[in-house]
C-alpha cells in the first residue's frame, strides 16, 4: 500500500497532493534555511498564527457579499493580510518599545491565534460556516483539495523558489554580516522585510496541506537537517529544499496510504525523521560523529602521555592508558615497556623536543599554532624543516 | 591662520580631482536612545594617509566609523567620499568590522567570506568566474592565509579570522579602507602581518582609517591621529596632534601616569 502511494497509484487526490506537498516542501526548506541562517527561526510562528483572523475574516466578507466562502485565494488573501499585520506588530513592539523580540512573538502569536479561534466560534453558529471546514486550515485539509487548489500551491511554490533563488547572495550576506552587507549597498531592513514577505507567502501557500500550527516545522526542521551535513550556506539553502521537498512527497503519499491519516502531521513527521537520522549520522556535525572522534581524541592522548612516561622511565599508573599501550604491544602485562614500545616512547619524545624548538623559533611561529600536544612534527613540518632542527637537536635519545 | 573655519553648505560634494579627501564628515551627532555618543564631529581624512582614530572606550570612535557608512543612522551630520555622496561612491570604501561582531559559527568557508567581497561586481545574478576565484586567491594570499581558504570560519584563530575579513576588504579594490579595531585580540604575527598590509595599501596611494587602542603603536604604524572623545578633540599629522596636552585633553583621568610619560619620551 505504501509501495503503491510512493509511486503514486492512489489515485487521482493523492497525485495532486503530493504534488503540491512536494512544491511546498521545496519552497519552505528553501525559505526556512535563510530564516535559520538569520537566527529568526521563531518569527515564522509568529506569522503563521498571526494568518488565522484574516482567515476567517475573509471567509465573513466573502459570505456577506454573496458567496460561499471557501475560494481558496480569497481566504489566502485574507490570510496574508492577517498575517503581515501581525509582523508589523511584532517589528513595531522591538523597534519602538523595551519589549524583546520573543516576547513580542510570544504575545502577537496568542493574541492573533485567540482572536482566531474566536472569529471560528462565532462562524461556526452561521449555517453557511459550518460546512465551510475552515479548521481544516488548523492542521492542514487535504481531502477535499481540488486541481486549482494544488496549481495555486504549486505555482506560489516556485514563485517563492526563484525569489529565493534571485536573493540568494544579498540574503547570505546579511545573515552573515548585516554591517558589512549595508556598506555594500544593501538595504538590510527592506531584506529582511523582503525575507519575511517570502515566509509568509509559504505560510499561506501551506495552509491547505499543512495548517498554520505546523507549517513553522516546514520551515525550519529541513535548514536544521541541512546543517549537520555541510558547512556551507549556500548547500545548506539547497540541501534544505531538497530535505523539505522529498518530506512533502513521502508524507503526502504515506498519509495517503491509510485512511484518516492527517496529511499535514505526517509530513512533519516524515521531516523529523530525515532531521533524527542526521543528527545521528552525519559525518563530522552527526552525533555518532562527534563522539567517535572524541574517543579517538581521547586514545592519542592517552598513548602519548603513557609514551613520553615511558620514555623517561616512569611508571604508568592510569589503567586505560595502561590497556591502551598493551594492546598497542607497546607494554607487556606486567608493565615492562616492549621494544616497540621503547621505539615508540623515543619517537615520541624526539617529537615532544622537535615542537619545543618550533615553539621557540620566531619564524616557525604560525606553525607553533598547531601545537596541541597530539599532531606529529611530520604533519605540519616540511622533510627539510624536521632536518635542520634534528641537526641542531643532536641525535635522539635512546630509551 | 583664520580662527574659524568657513564652508559654504555644498561644498562639501565637489567632485573634484586626486586632492578630494577620501572620507569627510561634517557634523555628525549620533545617539543610542537619548544619549549621544557623537556630538557634532567633523573629520576631513588625508588621501593616503594612515589616521588612527583613538579616543577612551565609549568615546563613539566605532560609532563615528560607523555612521559615516550609514551602518547605524545618524541624528544630523553630511558624509562625502571622494567628494561624493555616500550612495555613489560605496563602491570606493572597503570596511573591515570588528571581529565580534559576526557568528563564527555560521556555514560558510574562508573562501566564501572573501567572495562576498565581491558581490559589487558579481550583482545578483553574475557568474563567478576564473578571474573572481584568482581575485580571492590573490587576496587571502596578501594576508597570508591562501593555504585556508576551505577551511570552515569557526576552525580559525582570532588572527586568522581578522585576516580573513581583512581578505575580503582587498578583494574589493576599494581606494579607502575603514577598519574597526584591527588589533583587538589578535596575537602578534598577525598584527604584524596586518600592519605591513595596511602599509602596502598606503604606498599604493590608497588611504587607511583605523580605530586604533594601543597608545604606545600609534607613532610607529599611523602618519596622522584623529582624537575623539563625543567631541573632536584633535586632528592632523603625527608630529602636530599626538602631543600629552592634546592626549590628556581627551584621555581626561584615565591615561595612566607611566602612558604619559612613555609618550612624552616617544615625542622627544
Amino acid at each position: 500500500m505504501l509501495a503503491d502511494a510512493l509511486l503514486l497509484q492512489l489515485g487521482y487526490n493523492a497525485t495532486l497532493v503530493a504534488f503540491g506537498a512536494t512544491a511546498l516542501g521545496l519552497a519552505a526548506g528553501a525559505t526556512g534555511a535563510f530564516l535559520f541562517l538569520r537566527k529568526r527561526s521563531l518569527v515564522s510562528d509568529a506569522v503563521s498564527h498571526a494568518t488565522l483572523p484574516g482567515l476567517a475574516l475573509a471567509f465573513l466578507i466573502m459570505v456577506a457579499f454573496g458567496g460561499d466562502g471557501r475560494s481558496l485565494l480569497g481566504l489566502m488573501a485574507g490570510s496574508a493580510v492577517s498575517a503581515a499585520t501581525g509582523l508589523w506588530c511584532v517589528s513595531a513592539l522591538t523597534r519602538h518599545t523595551r519589549v524583546p523580540e520573543d516576547a513580542a512573538i510570544g504575545a502577537v502569536l496568542s493574541v492573533f491565534f485567540g482572536f482566531g479561534v474566536v472569529l471560528l466560534t462565532v462562524i461556526q453558529s452561521v449555517p453557511s460556516g459550518r460546512q465551510a471546514g475552515l479548521e481544516g486550515f488548523l492542521l492542514g485539509s487535504t481531502a477535499g483539495m481540488l486541481f486549482t487548489d494544488a496549481v495555486i500551491i504549486a505555482l506560489g511554490g516556485i514563485v517563492v523558489l526563484l525569489a529565493v533563488a534571485v536573493l540568494r547572495r544579498p540574503l547570505t550576506i546579511v545573515a552573515f554580516d548585516p554591517g558589512f552587507g549595508q556598506t555594500q549597498g544593501l538595504r538590510v531592513a527592506r531584506l529582511d522585510m523582503a525575507l519575511m514577505l517570502l515566509v509568509m507567502a509559504v505560510t499561506v501557500v501551506g495552509l491547505k496541506i499543512v495548517g498554520l500550527i505546523l507549517i513553522v516545522a516546514m520551515l525550519i526542521i529541513p535548514a536544521v537537517t541541512a546543517r549537520f551535513w555541510t558547512n556551507r550556506a549556500s548547500v545548506v539553502v539547497i540541501l534544505a529544499g531538497l530535505f523539505g521537498g522529498l518530506a512533502g512527497y513521502v508524507g503526502a503519499a504515506t498519509s495517503a496510504s491509510a485512511p484518516d491519516l492527517p496529511t499535514g502531521p505526517i509530513i512533519v513527521l516524515t521531516s523529523f525523521v530525515f532531521f533524527a537520522l542526521s543528527m545521528a549520522f552525519a559525518p563530522e556535525r552527526g552525533v555518532l560523529a562527534a563522539l567517535m572522534r572524541h574517543r579517538r581524541f581521547e586514545r592519542l592522548v592517552h598513548l602519548r602521555q603513557g609514551l613520553l612516561a615511558m620514555a623517561q622511565g616512569q611508571h604508568v599508573y592510569e589503567s586505560r592508558t595502561r590497556r591502551l599501550l598493551r594492546r598497542q604491544g607497546f607494554m607487556r602485562p606486567d608493565g615492562v615497556p616492549t621494544a616497540t614500545g621503547k621505539n615508540e616512547a623515543a619517537r615520541t619524545l624526539r617529537d615532544e623536543a622537535r615542537w619545543q624548538v618550533v615553539r621557540a623559533s620566531v619564524n616557525l611561529s604560525d606553525l607553533a599554532m598547531r601545537d596541541d600536544g597530539l599532531t606529529p612534527t611530520e604533519d605540519v613540518l616540511t622533510a627539510d624543516q624536521i632536518a635542520e632542527i634534528d641537526r641542531r637537536l643532536g641525535p635522539p635519545e635512546a630509551v | 591662520m583664520s580662527p574659524v573655519e568657513l564652508v559654504a553648505r555644498n561644498d562639501l560634494y565637489t567632485d573634484g580631482g586626486t586632492a578630494q579627501s577620501p572620507l569627510e564628515i561634517r557634523e555628525m551627532t549620533v545617539s543610542y536612545g537619548d544619549q549621544p555618543v557623537v556630538y557634532s564631529v567633523d573629520m576631513t581624512v588625508r588621501p593616503g594617509a594612515m589616521t588612527a582614530i583613538i579616543g577612551p572606550n565609549g568615546a563613539g570612535k566605532s560609532t563615528l566609523l560607523k555612521a559615516a557608512l550609514g551602518i547605524v543612522p545618524a541624528l544630523s551630520g553630511r558624509v562625502a567620499v571622494f567628494g561624493r555622496p555616500l550612495e555613489n561612491a560605496r563602491h570606493k570604501i572597503a570596511y573591515v568590522p570588528q571581529r565580534a561582531s559576526v557568528d563564527w559559527d555560521f556555514p560558510t568557508r574562508v573562501s566564501d567570506v572573501v567572495m562576498m567581497g565581491l558581490f559589487g561586481q558579481l550583482g545578483l545574478m553574475g557568474r563567478v568566474r576564473g578571474l573572481h576565484q584568482e581575485r580571492v586567491y590573490t587576496s587571502l594570499a596578501r594576508v597570508g592565509m591562501q593555504a585556508f581558504a576551505d577551511r570552515q570560519i569557526g576552525q580559525l584563530s582570532g588572527g586568522q579570522q581578522q585576516r580573513v575579513f581583512l581578505a575580503r576588504a582587498l578583494a574589493q579594490g576599494a581606494d579607502l579602507y575603514l577598519l574597526d579595531e584591527p588589533f583587538a585580540g589578535v596575537d602578534a604575527a598577525t598584527e604584524r602581518a596586518i600592519i605591513n598590509v595596511l602599509h602596502a595599501l598606503r604606498d599604493e596611494g590608497k588611504t587607511v582609517v583605523a580605530v586604533h587602542h594601543d597608545l604606545s603603536t600609534v607613532r610607529s604604524y599611523f602618519d596622522d591621529v584623529f582624537l575623539i572623545n563625543r567631541r573632536k578633540m584633535g586632528a592632523g599629522p603625527i608630529d602636530q596632534a599626538f602631543t600629552v596636552p592634546a592626549l590628556q585633553a581627551t584621555y581626561g583621568g584615565r591615561l595612566a601616569e607611566g602612558q604619559v610619560a612613555q609618550l612624552a619620551l616617544d615625542a622627544g
